[in-house]
């Protein structure tokens, strides 16, 4: 896994075949801001947010100047108040329901995924035991298999349970991150250092102790960007959902507005194109903002991360 | 899903067997609702008035009015309606839940061309011990031959969809162009309109498996031949070359447009006149209304166009029904809710919010064939949709597993729309995979 | 499971035999909750679908076992290899492109010559936040030759540009979606792992007189190289299930994307319209081992390289 600790010698290898040209430059702190390379880094920006500014200027039109109007521009009648207010009344201000449905998810699912992958891949970095590598590969492994398949023979284990069409359906499989547990793995390795642990274990410190006394703060960082990740799968998740949920009164977000689009495609059902657009357009904001918030954190967690040598 | 596909129609062998099922029926009387046991209106009644819950799978947006008054009319019955997705999303959730052994509701929205895959499948209760039979004199013959499945009534007619040409009529004034009544006339009108405004295009199509079954339904063609587990697909029929024939040019000289129904490029295409026609089923009217308000009065109802001067030939083109699943434990209930609503007061809720009875009282009665339709410029359209009923050829079989068929049929017809691969050839490509899933399956293949 | 034995006790090197044991039942413990959920969620449908596998249900004469019949018919069904196929040349082609911006992006964040940095690594995050559904909705309408972006372009400009939906572009055109969606994913984890070198090695190269590339080649890459080829890793396995976006763009374009395009895609065919649920499973598994075989190649040879 990666590791830092080879890579000084390398470093200074290298530098002696590199003839010596002694020249300013500026310090890594505070390196000297660069035009073309911010240029660049604009055409990736304008790359991202095309699409998006198509989904800004859309939810600000009516379902007839969504078919009426160029799709890139804004039409005479800005209805963006209007929509988001139909959003939210629509079918008995059912949306409101399904933002409260993913809420739950979210704070249960990606919750408790970050927890267990956080315990995971501590005990996977800081205790020697053999058939670590099997763990991984394990799970490497069963992540491969495509989740189409499993789709229903999960579903009749579940239904057998009596899980289907609860929240639990959606819930426990969004426990498991494996991507998360590699990540914690990689992150405890480096952030907590042995020597403070055995210090501990010397002091006399159980070691679920140590772990939320010592641990867990020196992990903030990365418990920020695991929390990210599985924040953003839970929220997006929509196969799971539209497998295990067949009660609207149960969906998230995701499947709600799949099941608005799909009403364009209704005998006798009506097109709420605008209103598909607008809700798309306030699921993602939550996210936005988490992530806004969050990064506060995670800025400051990584520099943390960085200190230690 | 976007297809509203299409029926299933045993007519001669169902109408026979319905027959005879009907008098089974009519000599049952009034014992209890044991398992298999006849049941009688009375039987109902005490179901009714004892009261229970029922969850009902269904996302026709009518239904909701129905159940209102149907629980205010029986207020000890709770009916939990739940959209549990559009077509094919909601028949692989019906599957899974009748696969797992629960979590299935105790009635389900099926469209009629999906019905015999879940009769078959021993997911249907038969609805004979209930004296449905007795009512296929209520319903017109192309839907009540959907339901009547290897002998039994699987299922209560709630809509139908026999065809008719829907068309715009600024977009046909404005090029001068002649209500088509054969389809060499669309085909003439096509090219016209095309060379007028090559934004224009007579209609849209990226080839639709319920589209082009209808249409060979409507050219006498028999594609589909089924009799218990004997399947034969063939679609080399004369009634199949006819529509291979015109249709061919209209794709070879790109006179469709190449649009999805359904999606929103194509509600902005019916807005705007770049697509001036649909050949759809009479449930139409509402969609149109709804998705595309702003061409209202523009739009006007011909009749089907024919393959020979002179025919007045139809088919059907989607609509659904109601069924009682087998695992259900209140079956009375169920059926009570579903002669309620697709054979009771609640039919006339349904007609109210604009869909399209397949009941012979309300296709005949004159309040509804004077209907004036605001959308149409006033056009009594229920006339042609009525007449359109009437003349839908008999004879045509949908396969018992046609939801597999159809969803293949992209992947085979659809090279036509794509390449240079003739439609005849995609079609031999789409019978040759449907007679090997059949195969697949158990059934006995042929041609 | 492999968790009922416990790990040996002679595991230990130069530490006491019994306390390496006694921690690593520890270690276990806490790693146990992950492994507990993660045996329900995916070790045992897994399991289900092996069984599955060797069974064939039948509309007509219901379910026999077949033994490995279904795996024979896999290895030569033509619409399994020609996803397959797809899959590969996505990979070949997509994932480098991908991590290759995402990388020089990492790079560009962390060399701190970038005039507004935390807009630009918001921005370039935010496709991630937008759910795949919504995602390919919006791309449904920038591709439209008729109506959308594409086509406006070509009415403005009287040019007739290739529609992105037709056979021989669709593929690029889901390439796109995917690169888009995950490009500021990808770049967050180059970026985390970037933020950890420590800075004394930079330093220490740069007083060397190292320049930029080769501070980067020299010693940025090399520190990150477990990321990368984690993030590797984790994009083999998402080309090779490949779905979301082929099923979505289905609607729009429905000749040009097959029920067997990817995979993925033709295993939920079979077993959603197709009722074929047993030989669904047996061409999940086959993809899964293939998948599986691929990456632990792929991550073998690239740590092996580390050390």
């Amino acid at each position: 896994m990666p590791t830092a600790t080879d890579a000084p010698a390398r470093a200074r290898k290298h530098s002696t075949d590199v003839p010596r040209i002694r020249r300013r430059v500026h310090s890594v702190d505070r390196p000297r801001r660069s035009v073309s390379v911010t240029l660049l880094a604009g055409l990736v920006v304008l790359y991202t947010v095309v699409p998006l500014a198509w989904l800004v200027i859309s939810a600000t039109k009516t379902q007839t100047d969504l078919l009426g109007s160029p799709g890139i521009w804004f039409s005479g009648h800005f209805a963006l108040w209007d929509n988001i207010r139909q959003t939210l009344t629509y079918d008995d201000g059912i949306f409101g329901r399904w933002l409260l449905n993913t809420l739950l998810y979210v704070v249960l699912g990606a919750g408790g995924a970050t927890f267990l992958a956080v315990l995971g891949g501590y005990g996977l970095a800081k205790f020697g035991f053999r058939g670590k590598r099997t763990v991984f590969a394990l799970v490497i492994g069963a992540v491969a298999v495509p989740t189409t398949a499993l789709a229903v023979p999960t579903f009749l284990m579940f239904s057998k349970m009596g899980l289907t069409n609860t929240p639990w359906a959606v819930i426990i499989p969004s426990l498991v991150s494996p991507f998360g547990l590699y990540l914690m793995w990689v992150f405890a390795s480096e952030a907590v250092p042995t020597e403070l642990l055995e210090a501990a274990r010397v002091d006399g410190a159980g070691e679920l102790r140590t772990f939320f006394r010592i641990s867990l703060p020196l992990l903030a960082p990365g418990i920020v960007t695991v929390l990210l990740f599985t924040v953003v799968a839970t929220w997006n998740n929509y196969f799971l959902p539209l497998i295990m949920i067949k009660d609207p009164k149960w969906y998230p977000l995701t499947l709600g507005l799949n099941a608005w689009n799909d009403q364009a495609a209704t005998a006798g059902g009506q097109p709420v194109f605008n209103l598909v657009i607008t809700g798309s357009l306030l699921t993602i904001l939550p996210l936005i903002m988490a992530f806004l918030l969050l990064q506060r954190y995670w800025q400051s967690g990584l520099a943390a991360g960085s200190v230690k040598e | 899903m976007r297809t509203k596909a299409v029926r299933h129609t045993l007519r001669g062998l169902g109408l026979v067997c319905a027959a005879a099922l009907a008098l089974t029926a009519c000599s049952s009387s009034t014992t209890g609702s044991g398992d298999g046991g006849p049941v009688s209106a009375s039987g109902l009644d005490t179901a009714l008035s004892q009261g229970g819950s029922i969850t009902v799978w269904a996302w026709e947006p009518t239904l909701k009015q129905v159940v209102t008054d149907f629980e205010a009319k029986y207020p000890k019955v709770h009916v939990n309606l739940v959209n549990a997705g559009t077509g094919d999303k909601q028949y692989t959730a019906l599957q899974n839940a009748v696969q797992a052994g629960n979590g299935a509701p105790d009635v389900a929205q099926i469209e009629y061309y999906a019905l015999g895959q879940f009769a078959l499948g021993k997911s249907l209760q038969d609805l004979s011990k209930y004296g449905a039979p007795d009512l296929s004199k209520q319903y017109s013959p192309g839907p009540w031959t959907s339901v009547s499945i290897n002998g039994g009534v699987y299922a209560l007619p709630m809509d139908s969809g026999p065809m008719a040409l829907f068309y715009n009529k600024k977009v046909f004034d404005k090029y001068d162009l002649t209500v088509p009544t054969t389809w060499d006339q669309y085909v003439d009108d096509a090219r016209k309109l095309h060379a007028a405004d090559p934004n224009a295009y007579i209609t849209n199509d990226t080839g639709d498996a319920g589209f082009t079954t209808s249409m060979i339904w409507q050219a006498g063609g028999h594609p589909y031949k089924v009799n218990g587990t004997k399947v034969s697909v063939d679609f080399t029929d004369p009634g199949s070359a006819k529509f291979t024939d015109t249709w061919q040019k209209l794709v070879s000289e790109h006179l469709v447009a190449p649009v999805s129904s359904w999606s929103d490029q194509w509600y902005k295409g019916l807005g705007d006149g770049s697509i001036a026609t649909l050949a759809m089923g009479a449930w139409m009217p509402a969609n149109l209304a709804s998705g595309v308000p702003t061409a209202s009065g523009d739009w006007r109802v011909a009749p089907l166009p024919q393959w020979r001067q002179g025919q007045s030939a139809s088919s059907e083109n989607g609509g659904s029904s109601l069924a009682v699943m087998k695992s259900s434990a209140h079956q009375d209930l169920a059926y009570a809710f579903l002669k309620f609503a697709n054979a009771g007061d609640g039919a006339q809720d349904r007609i109210k919010g604009g869909a399209f009875p397949a009941t012979t009282a309300d296709l005949n009665s004159q309040a509804f064939l004077d209907t004036a339709f605001p959308y149409f410029g006033g056009q009594q359209a229920n006339k042609i949709f009525s007449d359109s009923a009437k003349s839908v050829v008999t004879g045509w079989q949908y396969l018992p597993y046609q939801v597999y068929a159809n969803s293949v049929f992209n992947d085979t017809v659809g090279k036509a729309y794509v390449s240079s691969t003739p439609l005849a050839s995609g079609l031999k490509a789409w019978q040759d995979a449907s007679v090997k899933y059949g195969t697949g399956q158990g059934f006995t293949t042929g041609q | 499971m492999t968790i009922t034995s416990p790990p040996a006790a002679s595991a230990g090197r130069g530490s006491p035999p019994r306390r390496r044991s006694s921690r690593g039942l520890v270690g276990w413990g806490f790693i146990g909750p992950f492994l507990a959920v993660f045996a329900l969620v995916f070790l045992a449908p897994i399991g289900y679908s092996v069984y599955l596998s060797l069974f064939q249900d039948r509309l007509i004469g219901g379910n026999t076992f077949v033994g490995l019949d279904h795996y024979q018919q896999a290895f030569q069904d033509p619409e399994f290899w020609s996803g397959f196929g797809r899959v590969a040349l996505f990979l070949a082609v997509q994932v480098p492109v991908m991590l290759g911006i995402a990388l020089l992006a990492a790079l560009a964040l962390d060399s701190g010559r970038l005039y507004g940095k935390s807009f630009f690594r918001i921005t370039v995050f935010l496709p991630y936040a937008v759910p795949a559904v919504v995602a390919t909705l919006m791309w449904e309408f920038l591709y439209g030759s008729r109506f959308g972006l594409v086509g406006d372009i070509n009415r403005a400009f009287g040019v007739s540009l290739p529609d992105p939906l037709s056979p021989g572009l669709v593929l690029a055109s889901i390439g796109n979606i995917v690169t888009w969606e995950f490009v500021g994913y990808n770049m967050l984890i180059f970026y985390s792992a970037l933020r950890v070198v420590p800075r004394s090695l930079y330093e220490a190269a740069e007083i060397d007189g190292a320049g930029q590339w080769r501070v980067i080649t020299a010693v940025k890459l090399p520190a990150i190289r477990g990321a990368l080829v984690i993030a590797t890793v984790f994009s083999i396995i998402g080309s090779f299930q490949l779905f979301n976006e082929p099923a979505i763009l289905k609607v729009p374009a429905p000749n040009a994307i097959t029920t067997f395009y990817t995979p993925n895609y033709y295993t939920y065919t079979l077993s959603f319209s197709g009722r074929q649920q047993n030989y669904a499973a047996t061409v999940a598994i086959v993809m899964g081992v293939i998948t599986m075989v691929i990456a632990y190649a792929f991550q073998l040879r690239g740590m092996r390289k580390e050390a």
